[in-house]
């Protein structure tokens, strides 16, 4: 339980998937100039990555790691399929999103014409792949430790998510010189952000 | 009779002829293509596409020209590809078709710089995975190549490469140079002397919070020189 809880916090805070990794930076910045957009975003990637990771960790323990497919066979312990993960991980991401995608279509048609381009392009977030990529990469032991990891992350995602569009729907009262507004402030903003964030990656629990 | 079916013939000819001269291989239309991402139009500052890995590989210019170069081969390929399958393609299935043909693609130039180039192929691998996720691929095939031709897809593919480049060289030339004092690994600052004259580099540049500093001053730099980009609110 106390490890699950590292897992989480670490995963939101101190391993933040846009603050201390600049993972999905494309749609965290086009689609962060309204809170209820972002928030909207920010739920269907939660969603997206509860999802995938979970369900990567299970392929990549029972078909892909060198030696996982003993349990069909004991003449197959050789087998190393781990030349395909990226393949597998892109198709299952790629599935899902899809699946979001005609979920908001059907139950919020507002939501997902303001969303437009950017809801297949969850797809090829790299937070959410980065996601998957981290949890191989960091041989997480249970089931349980990689869904709590993919929720943490999406998490993260979220309140990063949320915060710059915050910031944003008051930056659209200040004075700031017009070439620079919207995208070029937003870009300055989030550095100092990342700065922030930096004091966390010390952090031990 | 023969002259009739000559006659046909020149003019079945002549009828190519002008077809093709309304649309030349490099007429006006398709330089556009090539010309407006470059500046206008460019994918990562107006259009705000592959921005993960334009911090990512920015640290030092031999990477990212590399990964330059593999971004444009992978996104004219595929763009190339989906424009010829793209009217057998159902569209609820279109993601998935998508990422196959870039995943097949970024495999291709993977091996391909394995087996020629393996020195920098091992010091890029894990930046030609990261080719995967780059926005710019699904940007430009779900609103370009999936409603155009092979050729302007092609050119297409072209522009926005090199657009992404420019600004991939752009920012790893100043980071390079500010931060480790060299251009291209050769030691510009050492040999200038900089060092004896109390100058230090800056180590905060290579970090990523300035790569994204360094993206929004050249946005502001392109918005004053290209007034109709501003944004109005």
């Amino acid at each position: 339980m106390q490890n699950l809880f590292d897992i989480f916090v670490k995963s939101i805070f101190i391993e933040n998937m846009i603050f201390a990794y600049f993972l999905g930076m494309c749609s965290y910045l086009a689609i962060s100039k309204s809170v209820k957009t972002a928030s909207g975003l920010g739920i269907a990637v939660i969603f997206v990555m509860a999802m995938t990771v979970p369900i990567d960790y299970l392929l990549e323990k029972y078909l892909m790691k060198p030696g996982s497919l003993t349990w069909l066979s004991p003449g197959l312990a050789d087998v190393d399929l781990s030349f395909l993960s990226f393949m597998v991980f892109i198709a299952v991401i790629a599935s899902m999103t899809q699946l979001v995608e005609m979920v908001v279509e059907k139950f919020s048609p507002s939501l997902y014409n303001s969303l437009g381009i950017f809801l297949p392009l969850i797809a090829v977030n790299c937070a959410i792949l980065g996601g998957s990529l981290f949890m191989q990469e960091r041989e997480y032991n249970t089931l349980a430790e990689a869904t709590v990891f993919g929720v943490g992350s999406g998490i993260g995602w979220y309140l990063a998510i949320v915060s710059i569009a915050a910031i944003r729907e008051k930056l659209r009262y200040s004075n700031i010189p017009g070439p620079l507004k919207g995208l070029g402030i937003s870009f300055i903003i989030t550095g100092l952000m990342a700065i922030a964030f930096m004091s966390f990656m010390g952090i031990k629990i | 009779m023969t002259a009739l079916a000559i006659m046909n013939t020149i003019s079945k000819m002549l009828k190519l002829i002008r077809m093709s001269e309304k649309e030349p291989l490099l007429s006006k239309k398709y330089l556009k293509l090539v010309k407006d991402p470059l500046n206008e139009n460019n994918p990562i500052t107006v259009q705000v596409l592959g921005i993960c890995s334009a911090l990512a590989v920015t640290v030092k210019m031999k990477p990212a020209f590399v990964m330059a170069v593999s971004l444009m081969a992978v996104l004219a390929a595929s763009n190339v590809v989906y424009s010829l399958v793209r009217n057998y393609i159902p569209p609820r299935i279109r993601i998935i078709v998508q990422l196959t043909i870039i995943a097949t693609m970024v495999i291709l130039v993977d091996e391909i710089l394995k087996a020629y180039v393996y020195e920098v192929s091992k010091q890029l691998s894990v930046f030609v995975g990261l080719i995967i996720t780059n926005c710019i691929l699904m940007g430009r095939l779900e609103a370009f190549a999936m409603a155009n031709k092979p050729w302007p897809s092609f050119m297409d593919a072209l522009g926005n490469g090199a657009g992404y480049s420019l600004i991939l060289i752009i920012v790893s030339f100043i980071r390079e140079l500010f931060g480790s004092g060299t251009v291209w690994g050769y030691p510009v600052m050492e040999k200038l002397g900089f060092y004896n004259t109390g100058y230090e580099n800056n180590g905060f540049i290579t970090l990523p919070p300035f790569a994204l500093i360094l993206l929004g001053i050249i946005i502001w730099v392109q918005r004053s020189r290209v007034r109709k980009l501003i944004e109005t609110h």
